[in-house]
């Protein structure tokens, strides 16, 4: 771990800008925004898993008095665009849970009564709900003009295979031969959805004037803007989105569902509407993981020198085709293991499930599970410490990678190393109970980030930024302004804007908020101190080069002049107008983020429940800006990974309706289920960041998939290949073995 | 359907409102009296986020009635802490960083309160379990846990 620079604001534990009203319940998330005039919206969604839409007759809904406005499909102005289809179905209802029509109403409940009143004719048709039934030689076809891509020649039928694709490098017949022991097993994953608390909401307004208003929760604003822009026919500087507080996504809000039905029915109705999901809706509405079924097959000679490695995967992609995220699924199995023969083959296949959404590194939990497991099991057969297993093949700095290029400085084999050292490793294990280790690495990203520092008169500054805060980056902003411009964390204020304010900003995601937004503001922080020595250089009459920033002051290298901050703010209007940074960049060089996890399983062997005893997440940062904040995106990756290998699951009956929209019955993990998570942080720095920042948010939820199943195999000495590692599950298991 | 005229007393303060049989406390809370502190993550008691007091009992305001709170005392966050010295467990949740996105803050901060007016020295089990109606997706409850007992220790040395 290197200890590379020192740094003055960076890297302490303090009180997050935002957090005053996060504990009072002032802050304000999606549902909390109400509008004079207002009147509620609410979603018909559809009863059937596949169906034809026949008809819609929405006349007595129309009819009801307390009804201002009714949307189905032919409202929205834009048909061509893509995503309209799950927005509103058209001809077909592609899941259960597919909106089908809206209302607006006075009420709630007057909006709720109206849905009953539209009448849709239906032709329910045979619903394909898994990957084997899907690919079955005569599967009912979803899509009737779904031919597979990237196949060597078109089908000549089409099929509910959207696309296959393929990546190897090395030769990996050569590197099977080579091994002296192979293994290979085949690993399935659930439906599982990302949980956040807080349902989708929104507050829309249309104008007369065309000039229009979203308020909602959501990941990222401006595709918002984007998004809802290109399905009504609205120009970007006609729409202004505000995002609200944002409670949770995970992924799962990057997308939009309910804010261009509300825009259409605030058009239609002249009135703000409001539309705000329930929790069953929720589940059953909005874009959940992709279950998959993963093969993989490794070879390794007796000295632990892994030759070759091979998956084909299988992906859900809910209702519509190529949504699945398989490319990262495919990119990121083998990542880890610097090994030279290596080929993957994937496929992305359509069911009768809502169309699938980011989730928290998207597509790696899956594939990497299926790998691990693998690593794990011949680790045992050789009769190796599963981490000293990985040192030996652990991808290190010019790794060739699968999908490209050669990784740069990256944190795996000092993640090892301090699993291996780590208290939790070195402890006995319990008579009953499992200790599974597992690796994870996801890629992060950059993108484009536009940042503006507005320095105050009093010498105090504005931060605004595009990045919506789901975890406490506004904290993190504020300290690499400071850091940047050497003063107190306080003097600054980090303010996420609405679209109208700001340019465009990518979406919180992929990890790139602290990174690529930190950087922007860095770029910001440096552009406003190039201009307070400019102003310093014009009242000392010397050259702006003449001047030093150092400690928050400007220091005239000629003699003894200084001027602080507040000096040349408070001076501004008379040297040249106000002072603001501007930080508009395409982030590059986003730094992987390797980790590791280690997992201690007791399983009851009556009931077939297990408990998570001990846990421990370690992972890379780079440079960790604020610490808690970093551990806290361990541990809750590390938490929602234990509740996809241990509990949740999408259940569907025979008809193909979801049994479980609820969190009752998709139970995520509560705090009785869990332990402490102990966390280490290990920081080798991104060479592309000025401070060495790494995207920390979504590698955590990789390795706690084969880390529990590997602890839950050890503890019941049989080898698990299916998730969740439910009671029931468990409990067949144990009973088939005996 | 006629409205119901309820009189309650809300973070101490006198309140009336009228409601239809069918609302909720949640409902009237955030619709109608506008304290949007209270927030809704699922609507049949499974999230906590939806955490008041009625009368000193810690309830899911999605499970009871509007109806409910006439003649009771309702507690609910914005009642906790002053407008210029935060509670201790409000303060601590800060400290340990104990939130990310923080929907399930002001629930948990309820919940925490009761729970330690009812058990002022809670172990780590103790503390998870009465927790465990209140669900976070985002932390997995270890500085939440930490919170809260740090709270609890805060609370007995001032006591
Ligand atoms: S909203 Fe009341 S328990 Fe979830
Ligand atoms: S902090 Fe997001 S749900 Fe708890």
């Amino acid at each position: 771990m290197s200890e590379a620079q020192d740094y003055k604001y960076i890297g302490q534990r303090t009180i997050r800008p935002d957090g005053y009203d996060k504990v009072t319940g002032r802050a304000n998330y999606a549902a909390d925004l109400a509008l004079p005039n207002m009147i509620w919206g609410k979603v018909l969604r559809s009863p059937h898993a596949h169906a034809k839409i026949k008809s819609i007759d929405t006349s007595a809904a129309e009819a009801h008095p307390d009804v201002f406005a009714v949307a189905t499909h032919a409202d929205i102005p834009n048909q061509r665009n893509p995503g309209a289809l799950n927005i509103l179905a058209k001809d077909k209802a592609l899941y259960h849970g597919h909106a089908v029509a809206a209302v607006a109403a006075r009420t709630e409940q007057a909006a709720e009564e109206a849905l009953g009143l539209i009448k849709v004719d239906y032709e329910v048709l045979t619903p394909v709900m898994n990957l084997d039934d899907a690919m079955a030689p005569n599967a009912p076809l979803i899509h009737d003009q779904l031919f597979t891509n990237g196949l060597p020649e078109k089908p000549s039928k089409p099929s509910n295979v959207a696309s296959r694709m393929e990546m190897s490098k090395g030769d990996i017949e050569a590197g099977f031969k080579e091994a002296d022991i192979v293994i290979e097993r085949e690993f399935r994953t659930p439906t599982v959805h990302q949980g956040y608390i807080e349902p989708h909401a929104c507050t829309v307004r249309y104008d007369a004037d065309g000039q229009s208003m979203i308020w909602c929760s959501t990941q990222g604003h401006f595709d918002v803007r984007g998004s809802t822009a290109n399905m009504l026919n609205i120009e970007h500087s006609k729409l202004k989105v505000i995002a609200s507080e944002i409670g949770g996504g995970f992924g799962g809000k990057t997308t939009v569902y309910i804010e261009p039905v509300a825009m259409i029915l605030s058009r239609k109705s002249g009135r703000p509407v409001k539309i705000q999901m329930d929790r069953d809706e929720v589940f059953k509405g909005s874009g959940p993981a992709s279950a998959t079924r993963n093969k993989v097959k490794i070879g390794a000679r007796k000295d632990g020198t892994i030759t070759a490695m091979e998956a084909h995967l299988y992906y859900e992609s809910g209702a519509f085709p190529g949504a699945a995220p398989l490319g990262p699924g495919c990119m990121t199995i083998f990542t880890p293991y610097d090994v030279e023969n290596q080929y993957v083959e994937g496929f992305d296949v359509v069911v009768n499930k809502p169309k699938v959404a980011a989730y928290r590194a998207p597509g790696a939990p899956q594939s990497e599970f299926a790998c691990e497991m693998v690593i794990n099991e011949l680790a045992d057969e050789l009769g190796i410490d599963p981490i000293d297993f990985r040192l030996k093949n652990a991808a290190k700095e010019d790794t060739q990678t699968l999908y490209g290029p050669k990784l740069k400085a990256v944190g795996l084999v000092e993640c090892l190393e301090a699993a291996k050292s780590s208290p939790h490793y070195q402890s006995a294990l319990e008579q009953g109970v499992g200790r599974g280790v597992a690796a994870g690495f996801w890629f992060n990203i950059g993108g484009v980030s536009s940042v503006i520092i507005n320095m105050n008169p009093d010498g105090t500054g504005t931060v605004l930024e595009g990045s919506p805060d789901i975890g406490g980056s506004r904290a993190s902003m504020q300290m690499m302004a400071a850091e940047e411009l050497q003063l107190p964390i306080e003097t600054f204020t980090t303010i996420i804007p609405d679209t109208a304010h700001l340019a465009h900003n990518d979406t919180t995601g992929g990890s790139r908020t602290t990174f690529a937004t930190g950087m922007a503001v860095i770029e910001a922080a440096a552009d406003v101190v190039r201009q307070f020595k400019e102003r310093a250089a014009a009242v000392w009459n010397v050259t702006p080069e003449q001047v030093q920033w150092t400690d928050g002051v400007a220091i005239n290298a000629n003699g003894e002049d200084k001027m602080t901050a507040a000096e040349i703010c408070a001076n501004a209007g008379r040297t040249g107008g106000q002072i603001t940074g501007r930080g508009n960049i395409n982030a590059r060089g986003a730094g992987p983020s390797f980790g590791v996890h280690i997992a201690d399983i007791k399983v009851d062997r009556e009931t077939g429940k297990a408990d998570v005893v001990r846990y421990t997440a370690i992972q890379d940062a780079g440079k960790a800006i604020h610490p808690s904040y970093v551990e806290g995106q361990y541990q809750g990756g590390a938490a929602q990974g234990i509740g996809w290998s241990m509990n949740e699951e999408y259940i569907y009956n025979k008809d193909g309706l979801l049994e479980n929209p609820g969190f009752l019955d998709y139970r995520i993990p509560l705090a009785s289920d869990l332990p402490m998570i102990e966390t280490i942080i290990v920081e080798v720095p991104n060479s592309f960041h000025p401070y060495g920042v790494r995207g920390v948010g979504e590698t955590g939820i990789i390795p706690p998939l084969a880390a529990c199943g590997t602890a839950v195999s050890k503890s019941i000495g049989i080898r698990m290949t299916e998730l969740p590692l439910s009671p029931p599950r468990i409990l067949k298991a144990i009973q088939e073995a005996s | 359907m006629s409205k119901s005229h309820i009189t309650t007393t809300i973070n101490g303060d006198v309140r009336e409102f009228l409601c239809d049989p069918s609302d909720t406390l949640l409902s009237v809370l955030r619709d109608n009296l506008g304290l949007t502190g209270t927030k809704e993550g699922c609507g049949t008691g499974d999230c906590g986020a939806c955490s008041v007091t009625v009368n000193g009992r810690l309830v899911c305001s999605c499970l009871v009635l509007g109806v409910e709170a006439e003649g009771a005392e309702i507690g609910t966050v914005e009642g906790i802490g002053s407008s210029d010295k935060l509670h201790v467990i409000q303060q601590k949740f800060l400290e340990h960083a104990a939130l990310q996105c923080g929907i399930c803050t002001p629930g948990l901060i309820v919940s925490t309160k009761a729970l330690l007016e009812e058990n002022p020295n809670p172990t780590e089990d103790e503390a998870r379990y009465y927790l465990a109606g209140n669900l976070c997706r985002c932390t997995g409850y270890d500085k939440i846990i930490r919170a809260v007992l740090d709270s609890a220790e805060t609370l007995r040395g001032a006591a």
